[in-house]
């Protein structure tokens, strides 16, 4: 037999592949079942997020903020406004923090579902997926209760909130977090226990503590190395520094450690929501001084051609605020790790340059490192653990 | 004129038996369906008659008028025949099984060794199309599930060594009959440690969770059928499912004691003597049907090495430890 002639299989995993998430593409050069190259393409969802605020005002820019991380977009908005504000020097009233507070738990939670149903289906537990869908439902529902919406909410405004919480939904969330903790019970007993599983995860797509701060990991994916960094904790924002909550972290750095993290965190999400909704204070949900649309009186006295000249901002002020060019970085702890927006502003009211810092991006670069000399079976995994979404990889 | 008259029988039986398959694989998948929907919090098929009782027959007709697509770049003639190679070999398995005490196509004296041959057989089919679909993925499943399902025959065959030295025979009516005197009327207690190689050996035989690698949809997409649409897809899944019930019907055969009833049951609830065998029968083989549709839902999936090691590191050790503790027992007494 002529061995010369042989070369490795290259197969093109994505863009349209029921277990990349979205519009991941790899290409694999396999020999057998095993992998000897990877190349991830990104790109497929680029949407041109950054470039589209430049031509926005600071308060316009929100609901694009929503089209990053689709999964948790409450956690988006709020990093953008945190952004702004700090830019601007707003101070945010108590009750709004713990009110954002509140929804950038749900949203974890929310998200993690999602990544546990996603996960257990792609390494072929397909039951996980629809019981993980039957809670999201739920906390769906209380999003759509508050914001009117279920995934892009566009909730928090630069200096607040848009719309105070009730009666009805604190009830509601309680009840839902009050059982919560059963819930992640149960899914851990369908797949925490499991041989299959075990064998699947332990071992597999391990990152050293070293190299995953060398690659910028953040989030689970970092702390599942065992690295104890957590944005919550360590630049607190919002109410995070007037609650009580631990940061789990792993130790082996493999698939396992990273599932375990991201299992804990639900439980520690929890915990915090229902602090914050114990300590929940009254009071304004919007700061006096934050910038204001103002729109016309009524929607149907709109000329249509005028209509982008009718809704801008009344901030005339800002310029007041920005006195030079300058520029602020503010991050918070997204699902997937350390949300980042930077953002250079020059004396206009509308940012000269916004650069989002989009921890899916970062840990799509490990890919590589994760899938080579593995398992075709076990790239589906390790795309899993690391949990990326491409609508924020891409922007 | 005598053999006229058997090839009338045989032919009318056949039609018989065949029409009572067709409509189990039909229930089948319903079946599974509305196991794994109730399962995961579902429904399963409800539009389609009360309860979706009427969801496969609508699935059928849907399958055979749907466009039949054979990709350009394809092998022409040998993927029109992978799917007809699988399905044959699946249905021929059930010339030799018996439903009842005389209830059989053909009673031959290698039973065993017929299904096992036969069986083998259909891997042909899944290589077949894997290799001629012209695409990579169907390629890998294909290779996928012609190691898997070779190594596993190994194991599957070597668990039934041990009913066949207890049975001294190798056919599967005298299998049963053999059972009558031994514990609840099975080699169930006596080869339990065949059993579990049989059992583990026919889920990955027949390509279903936990070991569905070669079509691992999240993986291979769906693997070795990946090109095939329309009729062509449905005579794989026809396969499948035929495969299912002829390991079922294998189990409770070898190791339930096929259609006769426990003792212990007769005694203690003398009227249930006069249910036909055929009933027990088929409630052995729903169970182990449904053991398929229960595991589906439970389990995820193994790594392709894993499942390798399993199979050869082990089902066969045990399954050799099994012949070997048959084999002295059997010596002695």
């Amino acid at each position: 037999m002529n061995l010369e002639n042989t070369k490795e299989l290259i197969i093109n995993m994505g863009p349209q592949h029921p277990a990349t998430h979205g519009v991941l593409r790899l290409v694999l050069e396999v020999e057998g079942e095993v992998i000897k190259r990877c190349i991830p393409y990104i790109g497929y969802l680029h949407r041109g997020v950054e470039k589209l605020s430049e031509d926005l005002t600071y308060v316009q820019s929100l609901p694009l903020t929503d089209r990053l991380d689709y999964l948790s977009s409450m956690v988006n908005n709020v990093g953008f406004c945190i952004a702004v504000e700090k830019l601007m020097g707003i101070e945010v009233p108590l009750r709004a923090k713990f009110i954002r507070t509140i929804l950038s738990e749900m949203a974890r939670i929310c998200s993690h579902l999602v990544w546990i149903a996603t996960h257990a289906l792609d390494i072929g537990a397909m039951t996980v997926f629809l019981y993980a869908m039957r809670d999201r439902e739920k906390l769906l529902e209380l999003f759509e209760m508050v914001t009117g919406a279920r995934l892009t909410v566009s909730y928090p405004r630069v200096g607040g909130v848009r719309c105070d919480i009730n009666e009805e939904f604190i009830n509601e969330l309680s009840d839902f977090i009050n059982k919560f903790p059963e819930r992640v019970e149960e899914y851990e007993t369908l797949i925490d226990k499991n041989r299959v599983w075990l064998k699947r995860t332990k071992g597999v797509g391990v990152i050293t503590a070293e190299e995953a701060i060398n690659w910028g990991l953040t989030g689970p994916t970092l702390r599942g190395s065992g690295v104890y960094y957590d944005v919550r904790k360590f630049f607190p924002y919002d109410a995070y520094d007037m609650v009580d909550f631990e940061v789990p972290i792993g130790k082996n750095g493999d698939i396992y450690d990273r599932y375990k993290c991201r299992m804990l965190e639900f439980r520690q999400s929890a915990r915090i929501i229902k602090q914050c909704i114990e300590k929940l204070p009254e009071g304004a949900i919007l700061a006096e001084e934050s910038p204001k649309i103002r729109m016309p009186s009524s929607p149907l006295k709109i000329d249509k051609n005028d209509i982008q000249f009718e809704i801008y901002v009344e901030d005339r002020n800002i310029e007041d605020f920005i006195k030079k060019f300058t520029d602020v970085y503010a991050s918070v702890e997204a699902p997937r790790g350390e949300l980042g927006f930077y953002i250079v502003c020059d004396d206009s009211a509308k940012p000269y340059r916004m650069r989002v810092r989009a921890p899916s991006f970062v840990h799509a670069g490990v890919l590589p490192k994760l899938c080579e000399g593995a398992l075709i079976a076990d790239v589906i995994a390790n795309i899993g653990s690391i949990d990326i979404v491409l609508g924020e990889c891409d922007r | 004129m005598d053999t006229l008259y058997l090839i009338a029988v045989t032919i009318i039986k056949t039609a018989i038996y065949f029409g009572l398959l067709m409509l189990h694989v039909a229930y089948a998948t319903y079946a599974e369906r509305k196991v794994i929907g109730h399962i995961q919090l579902r429904l399963g098929p409800m539009v389609v008659g009360p309860h979706g009782i009427l969801q496969p027959i609508a699935d059928i007709i849907k399958l055979i008028f749907k466009e039949d697509i054979i990709p350009s770049a394809v092998d022409r003639r040998i993927f029109t025949i992978a799917p007809l190679i699988s399905l044959t070999a699946a249905l021929s398995t059930f010339a030799v099984i018996p439903v009842s005490e005389g209830w059989v196509i053909s009673d031959i004296n290698v039973g065993i060794l017929y299904v096992l041959g036969i069986a083998g057989i259909g891997i042909y089919g899944i290589i077949f199309a894997g290799w001629s679909s012209n695409s990579k993925y169907a390629f890998l499943g294909g290779l996928r599930s012609a190691a898997q399902m070779i190594s596993y025959e190994v194991a599957l065959a070597m668990s039934l060594v041990g009913v066949i030295l207890m049975a001294e025979s190798f056919n599967l009516t005298e299998i049963v009959n053999k059972q009558a005197q031994y514990p609840m009327g099975m080699f169930l207690l006596p080869q339990i440690i065949g059993y579990f190689v049989f059992v583990v050996a026919m889920l990955a035989e027949t390509n279903r969770v936990p070991f569905d690698l070669p079509e691992a949809e999240t993986e291979l997409v769906a693997g070795y059928f990946v090109e095939y649409s329309g009729i062509r897809f449905s005579l794989f899944y026809l396969a499948e499912y035929l495969a299912m019930f002829c390991m079922s019907a294998l189990a409770t055969i070898c190791f339930w004691g096929g259609w006769t009833v426990p003792p212990f049951l007769v005694e203690i609830f003398p009227f249930i003597g006069i249910i036909p065998g055929v009933v027990w029968f088929l409630l052995k083989v729903y169970f182990h049907m449904f053991l398929f549709f229960w595991l589906r839902g439970t389990l995820p999936r193994y790594r392709y090495d894993q499942l390798m090691s399993i199979g050869w590191k082990v089902l066969i050790p045990l399954a050799l430890i099994n012949i070997v503790i048959t084999s002295i027992i059997k010596y002695y007494s």
